[in-house]
């Protein structure tokens, strides 16, 4: 069980944005979301997040209907938007501290918790930081961090790296596979840098609004006859011909 | 969900109000600065004007800076409350509204926590300013600096919901200005705060009605007497009622999607 998708449509006004989107994603995999600026990604993980209103269609989050039993389908999901979500004036665990009581967690708990986790991520000696201190591929940490303080089986990030140099963007995406190996999470990593993605991940492209392919990035590109995932993604979106 | 888990999390955004106030306790106290010029110079000015005659609840003759301290309570609850509600929605640099709406209790109990710890925050500087405005001879009952606490959560929340109602439904009033003109403003003058009805009465029976039928002024009136430990119905029972309206009107309108937190949504 992770996250599925059924005949998802969305539109602003009059201007369809999701077209009957459908997928499941594989447990325990790590899933690029992969799809030109404007293909419908942040409209799909507003909808996931809710904070868009599902039209039609069904989305269910570890078997938990985000329609019909919303707290429990946000309790499975961890997180990590695309701008900045952390208070920059407080500290890395006053953030950690206020997500954790978002989730109805004691502050014993979640001490404890958050204590853990910044071990994990190498932040623990910045833990009394303003997050206005730390560089940009830090606060991206942070954000994972909080994201899995409340223990989800899934995690949702939108464009993490944008805006961090090369190097940083790495590091965090190794970070991010590590994670999912190691907790066995379901992640679903929406970019638009194909050089984020690996042959062996999970792919699923969506262009203007519609998913073009999901499946083994290396079986997509064998059967659209391309070489690698950056011919395949340019193939089926018809995008980076330039 | 277990109260418990109600208990934390609005424990944790209490806290997170106070903390976020700590770190910008400059700027409120330089907002303490509006209603206190009120005070000092505006009333003084005043006061050779308008002479009020002894109105309930007060027993004597009092003076001008007197009658409009309550309403500067009520100045400042009302300007905090709308830029809190409006930066709820417009908030788009830090996101906080979308952590906010991650949490998996229902979204009426954490809009209505967020507004009361925004609320108690203006509150406190309510307090302060009473503080200060005994400088100024302004001495209610000691104990109406309790009496008046909850007519100051009322309409603080009151204020608050309507805010976010209107940041939610009005999409033409997009910045602090425009509902500062549109909005605070005339609230604030179309109210008892700077002048008691009967004055207005004199003045024009259509301003009169529209006091009346104004909110804030029955919030104004609601802090004023239970400031001087006197207890009217009317004023209370209207606030309450029109903060349960908006309250529920607002948390039952929300709607994140309007509030273009999506930059270029495509």
């Amino acid at each position: 069980m992770s996250i599925e998708a059924r005949d998802i449509h969305f539109r602003y006004g009059r201007t369809p944005v999701l077209k009957d989107v459908s997928f499941s994603l594989v447990r325990g995999r790590f899933h690029a979301l992969l799809g030109p600026n404007g293909a419908g990604k942040s409209t799909l993980f507003g909808l996931m997040t809710r904070l868009l209103a599902l039209q039609s269609g069904e989305l269910m989050m570890a078997g938990q209907s985000l329609r019909k039993q919303p707290a429990a389908a946000m309790r499975e999901m961890g997180v990590v938007f695309q701008q900045n979500a952390l208070d920059l004036d407080l500290t890395v665990q006053q953030n950690l501290l206020y997500h954790a009581a978002l989730h109805g967690l004691s502050r014993r708990e979640a001490r404890a918790r958050s204590d853990r986790e910044l071990a994990r991520f190498n932040l623990s000696e910045r833990a009394d930081d303003p997050v206005r201190k730390l560089n940009g591929g830090h606060r991206r940490r942070v954000e994972i961090a909080r994201a899995l303080l409340h223990q989800p089986s899934l995690l949702l990030l939108d464009e993490p790296t944008v805006g961090l140099d090369v190097a940083s963007r790495q590091t965090l995406n190794e970070h991010v596979r590590h994670l999912c190996a190691e907790d066995g999470l379901t992640v679903l990593w929406a970019t638009h840098l194909i050089e984020e993605v690996q042959p062996d991940d999970r792919v699923l492209i969506l262009h203007r609004g519609s998913l073009r392919a999901n499946g083994e990035g290396r079986d997509l590109s064998e059967a659209a006859d391309r070489d690698g995932i950056a011919e395949t993604f340019h193939a089926l979106t018809g995008a980076g011909q330039s | 969900m277990k109260a418990a888990h109600y208990w934390h999390c609005f424990v944790g955004i209490q806290s997170r109000e106070w903390l976020r106030f700590w770190q910008q306790r400059t700027r409120f106290f330089s907002a303490l600065v509006r209603p206190l010029l009120w005070l000092a110079v505006f009333a003084a000015g005043f006061r050779a004007v308008l002479g009020v005659s002894i109105i309930p609840p007060y027993q004597t003759y009092i003076t001008y800076e007197t009658y409009i301290a309550p309403g500067l309570c009520g100045m400042i609850v009302l300007f905090n409350s709308m830029q809190g509600a409006l930066s709820m929605v417009y908030d788009r640099e830090l996101g906080s509204m979308r952590v906010l709406l991650m949490s998996p209790l229902p979204r009426p109990f954490l809009l209505i926590t967020k507004l009361l710890s925004m609320g108690l925050v203006s509150i406190g500087q309510v307090y302060i300013f009473l503080l200060v405005a005994r400088l100024f001879d302004i001495e209610p009952p000691t104990l109406g600096y309790l009496a008046v606490l909850p007519a100051l959560m009322l309409t603080s929340l009151m204020l608050g919901a309507l805010g976010l109602l209107i940041a939610t439904w009005v999409k033409q009033l997009e910045n602090f200005a425009g509902v500062m003109n549109f909005v605070i403003f005339p609230m604030f003058f179309l109210s008892s705060a700077l002048y008691p009805l009967w004055k207005m009465q004199e003045a024009s029976p259509w301003l009169y009605w529209l006091c009346q039928i104004n909110p804030f002024t029955h919030a104004v009136e609601a802090i004023r007497f239970a400031l001087y430990l006197q207890w009217n119905p009317a004023a209370f029972g209207i606030t309450l009622a029109v903060t349960l309206v908006l309250a529920s009107l607002a948390t039952a309108g929300f709607r994140p999607q309007r509030t273009k937190i999506l930059p270029g949504v495509a």
